[in-house]
């Protein structure tokens, strides 16, 4: 009997009773459709999250002050206090150690911004020259402050995207106009381009220099982070390294400070979805065997039910295995179609989620492969078993079977 | 050419049931040449079962040896048995066996599926079969669209259309009634007489007079071999039940 003659009569067997066949297969449905959605939606939130930190700019250290605790990698920094200065950041740019690119300070206060009667409270950033560069995060309108101007500690500001339409009827028109950030007045010479981190609208923030920052908002010598930006990622270790003795050097203590490699972050988040993953992987693998079990369970009423038929088969000729194989195709070939449909359902689950959740859908094309081989590879195995038992039917018990 | 078709020397058969053993067949030597039309019959218990379950090689003897078509057969492993089944042993059952899912031409594929033959040869030999018994009109009909006769005729088609050596009938008209019944035997006979060998398990005198031809069992031993002097013929019983179905209706 060939395997075209064996589809043919297992398809006509699965379909004589379509409502138990989908009963059947409800449990491999279920499963395949439950791990495609979860990796397609595990793997879109991850490659967003990862995609979110690379658009914050590569290549990146940050130095905060205090420990950080919690897992590695992580930024939850202690109240350590205050502990780097400017003068480090100075410091630390003449030393030019290889493979240091760019180094830059940022300190965020939030103050009013005020332009005529219009006010928006905003985050105010006293950053460096770099910053857009180092972020990656460029500036649309007019241009950021240069280095004259930080040395200078002059009386200019480049408005995030959003707070510049909140006080102006267009971004263009902030240009050249003087507005108050807290106690001083500032001269908008720039707006940033639109950009979200999509946690965060980057566009509520303004940008001045540390130094006007430093000497006529707060009045404090301290700086909250540095990030310093390597060549290529290669350096990334060799410059963490550097600067865990820099700063070991000149703070005396390693509680009052710590060294952030981004690529820890990214290695970090990788180690804690890939666990998920796993995870999610272990709890599909068991709703597939429970759906195993239950093709197994029908396979064995079908065998039972069948006693007769395949007694006649062997009667006209049918050796054993060709028994074998006819259960056997039958059971593979339900639960291939209960994986077919469970990968159809799980594509269009995880497209819906996301549609309703804003959680990105990345659909894999390997989950899609592997979750078909395993359904079919279960109806392989527990498939057997019913099938062997018919093989081993004996054709005269069978054939009187009532 | 003027070897047996089956010949059996002394065939044992014996069960063991628990701690007892059961001798179903105990000695039996015949031989049957072809073209014949033979009948078995025999009270229940007499050990005529076995003795077609291990003719149609569904069941190999204890002791003895079996030949068909000149090859030992008794001592084949169950591949073998299958193939000799699938090529050389057409079964018509008492319950007919067809397959409820299938059609009364696909039914009557399946030996032929089973012996490899393609496709387009295999619709062409079976609609060749169900023409033999009379059914060309009811071959894409399911079983249960078709009466008991029919479905016996279809299955009868199904152990011919592998051309085998022999038909082994077990009660074909057990489930029949009179009229049915003679229409099988009609078209046995008329295989009988085309050549086909037939045996027939039955436990009616009148459908044995039908052979030529009467193996008496009992007690698992072949108690007698009676030859039919004259055959009662199907055609002419046939013939006169219509006639009386006519003067009924007058």
């Amino acid at each position: 009997m060939n395997l075209s003659e064996t589809l043919h009569s297992a398809i006509s067997s699965i379909l004589s009773n379509k409502l138990r066949s989908f009963l059947t297969m409800l449990g491999i449905i279920i499963g395949v459709a439950a791990v495609i959605a979860m990796i397609s939606l595990g793997e879109g939130t991850t490659e967003e999250i990862v995609g979110q930190i690379g658009s914050l700019g590569s290549n990146q250290i940050t130095v905060i002050p205090g420990r950080s605790r919690g897992m590695p990698g992580m930024p939850v920094a202690s109240r350590g206090g205050n502990m780097l200065e400017w003068e480090h950041y100075l410091q630390l740019r003449d030393f030019t150690f290889p493979g240091i690119k760019n180094i830059i300070v940022e300190n965020t206060t939030s103050f009013p911004i005020t332009y005529g009667r219009e006010s928006v409270r905003g985050r105010v950033v006293g950053t460096t020259p770099q910053y857009p560069e180092v972020r990656n995060f460029k500036v649309d309108i007019g241009r950021f402050f240069d280095q004259r101007e930080l040395d200078n500690a002059e009386r200019v500001i480049v408005l995030g995207r959003t707070i510049a339409q909140d006080l102006f009827p267009s971004p263009e028109e902030a240009l050249g106009k003087k507005i108050r950030v807290g106690r001083i007045t500032a001269t908008v010479i720039g707006v940033m381009e639109e950009k979200s981190t999509g946690i965060q609208d980057l566009g509520e923030q303004v940008f001045i220099p540390l130094t006007t920052m430093q000497k006529r908002l707060t009045g404090s010598k301290y700086i909250q982070s540095m990030t310093i930006q390597t060549e290529t990622e290669e350096n990334l270790d060799s410059v963490a390294q550097f600067l865990e003795t820099f700063f070991l050097n000149r703070l005396k203590d390693p509680e009052k400070f710590s060294i952030i490699n981004q690529q820890d972050i990214l290695d970090t988040i990788n180690q804690v979805t890939g666990t998920m993953t796993l995870f999610l992987t272990a709890i599909t693998g068991i709703s597939l065997l429970v759906g195993g079990i239950g093709i197994m369970n029908i396979m064995l009423v079908s065998v039972t039910e069948r006693t007769r038929e395949i007694g006649l088969r062997k009667a006209i000729g049918a050796r054993p295995f060709d028994i074998l194989i006819q259960f056997v195709i039958e059971s593979s070939l339900l639960s291939a179609l209960g994986g077919l449909i469970g990968i159809v359902l799980g594509i269009v689950g995880s497209q819906v989620i996301s549609k309703f959740t804003s959680y990105p859908a990345i659909i894999s094309v390997e989950a899609i492969i592997i979750a078909f081989s395993i359904s079919v590879g279960i109806g392989l195995f527990f498939g057997i078993y019913p099938a062997r038992r018919a093989s081993q039917l004996d054709p005269i018990v069978a054939l009187r079977y009532e | 050419m003027n070897q047996p078709v089956i010949k059996v020397e002394d065939l044992w058969k014996i069960y063991q049931l628990g701690e007892v053993q059961v001798e179903a067949l105990r000695g039996v030597s015949f031989e049957i040449e072809e073209g014949e039309f033979v009948a078995v019959m025999g009270p229940s218990g007499s050990g005529k079962s076995t003795l077609l379950n291990i003719l149609g090689c569904l069941d190999r003897p204890t002791r003895g040896r079996y030949f068909l078509d000149g090859q030992e057969v008794s001592q084949l492993n169950e591949n073998q048995l299958a193939q000799i089944r699938n090529q050389k042993i057409g079964f018509v059952f008492q319950t007919f066996n067809l397959l409820p899912r299938l059609t009364a031409l696909q039914n009557v594929e399946l030996p032929l599926i089973y012996a490899g033959v393609p496709s387009q040869k295999r619709k062409e030999q079976a609609i060749k079969s169900l023409e033999a018994v009379g059914l060309e009109d009811r071959v894409h009909h399911y079983p249960n669209q078709l009466s008991g006769g029919q479905q016996q005729r279809v299955a009868i088609a199904r152990a011919l259309v592998n051309n085998p050596s022999i038909i082994l009938a077990d009660e074909p008209t057990g489930n029949l009634d009179t009229r049915s019944s003679e229409e099988i035997m009609y078209i046995l006979q008329g295989l009988n007489r085309e050549g086909k060998t037939i045996i027939l398990v039955t436990h009616e005198r009148d459908i044995a007079s039908h052979t030529r031809r009467i193996l008496h069992f009992r007690d698992g031993q072949l108690v007698d071999d009676e030859i039919v002097e004259q055959p009662l013929e199907a055609g002419e019983i046939l013939k006169e039940l219509r006639e009386e179905k006519v003067v009924e209706s007058l």
